[in-house]
């Protein structure tokens, strides 16, 4: 007689079952922690200003776990705030304001001297090494975050405590 | 056959160009007194931060580091300035043999007094320098130094300019230059060669 061919076992039928639900349920709280992910802004600081002088920059590190764009800035301490970029063209130095800063997704996007910065335009104040003051970043589709900025010395080309590169 | 002359010539004097600069780079004279060094620099009359008159020759006798640039500048001019202020500071006794000069591409706003204000807050006796546009413009021509005014929302303008720090030697010549690449130390040690 030709063997039957025996249908598979009941218990490995649930197995596979549960392991089905079990992988889609591992990806499916992946995908929903992929949206509900948080924006992330660190290592805010900028440079102590000198003399009258009204003009200052703040640098940040944004990271986003899903694509955006960095659109407005603000603070207190400043009439306003703006993206600028520098680039070098041979060896002429070139500001240039820029409409919003790209946040590729999961990808740190890192604000630092001789590239993009905030530029604080009429300062209060003259910004002091050691002070702290609120920026408020305005996001395409994050919405907006206030972070507290590190003011450094002059010239400084880091955040004191975040590890150079 | 002109053509390919040509194209020949012209790789033979960048190639030349380029290696002379090579050579020169860490040659302890730098290009002090040879042709490639005669095409930067020149005379000057402009304005210190305390109002008084300034000359090129005055200032001759030192070693001279000298920025052009402008204090609406909120990220190369600071990090260049304080950068030389951390290059001196590692020169030691030496620093006394030079002098920092700052010279702005933005007259029209920064008059003596704000050059004063301004370069008080670097840690180095930077001379500040303006002056009547057509002083400024004199000057920039000598070093070869490109400023143009970009204008911004607002009425607002920033300027892009060259941005290099020319070290002259107490003759006024030309010996070395550094960017804003340069660490403090390397622009140190470099100094420290030029000195010795």
């Amino acid at each position: 007689m030709r063997p039957v061919r025996q249908p598979l076992g009941k218990d490995v039928v649930k197995a596979i079952r549960t392991l089905i639900f079990v992988v889609g349920l591992v990806f499916a709280t992946g995908a929903v922690s992929a949206q509900t992910g948080r924006l992330e802004v660190d290592n805010a600081w900028a440079r102590a200003t000198p003399g009258k002088s009204a003009i200052g920059a703040a640098y940040v590190t944004i990271r986003s776990p899903t694509a955006d764009k960095l659109v407005a800035a603000s603070s207190p301490i400043a009439k306003k705030a703006e993206m600028h970029t520098m680039s070098m063209e041979g060896m002429v130095m070139k500001m240039r304001p820029v409409a919003g800063i790209d946040l590729p997704a999961g990808q740190a996007v890192t604000l630092q001297p001789g590239g993009l910065h905030i530029m604080l335009v009429d300062l209060a104040k003259p910004l002091k090494a050691g002070q702290t003051f609120p920026l408020t970043l305005t996001f395409e589709k994050a919405g907006s975050k206030t972070v507290n900025v590190a003011v450094e010395k002059i010239g400084a080309m880091g955040p004191a405590a975040a590890p150079q590169h | 056959m002109t053509l390919v002359a040509a194209l020949l010539g012209a790789v033979v004097i960048l190639g030349s160009g380029a290696f002379l600069a090579l050579e020169l780079r860490d040659n302890a004279r730098g290009v002090a007194g040879t042709v490639l060094g005669s095409a930067i620099g020149g005379p000057f009359t402009l304005v210190d931060q305390d109002g008084k008159t300034v000359t090129n020759t005055a200032l001759e006798g030192k070693w001279l580091l000298v920025y052009f640039g402008y204090t609406h500048c909120p990220d190369a001019c600071p990090t260049a300035l304080n950068n030389i202020a951390l290059a001196l500071q590692d020169l030691g006794a030496k620093r006394d043999e030079v002098r920092p000069v700052f010279i702005t591409i933005d007259p029209a706003r920064d008059t003596s007094r704000v050059m004063k204000d301004y370069v008080t807050a670097f840690d180095a006796p930077i001379l500040a320098l303006t002056g009547p546009p057509a002083a400024i413009a004199e000057a920039a021509k000598n070093y070869r130094v490109y400023y143009a005014k970009h204008p911004e929302a607002g009425g607002d303008y920033s300027m892009d300019h060259t941005s290099l720090i020319y070290v002259m030697d107490p003759k006024g010549r030309f010996t070395a230059s550094f960017t804003g690449e340069d660490l403090p130390e390397q622009m140190a040690e470099r100094l420290k060669k030029l000195l010795s």
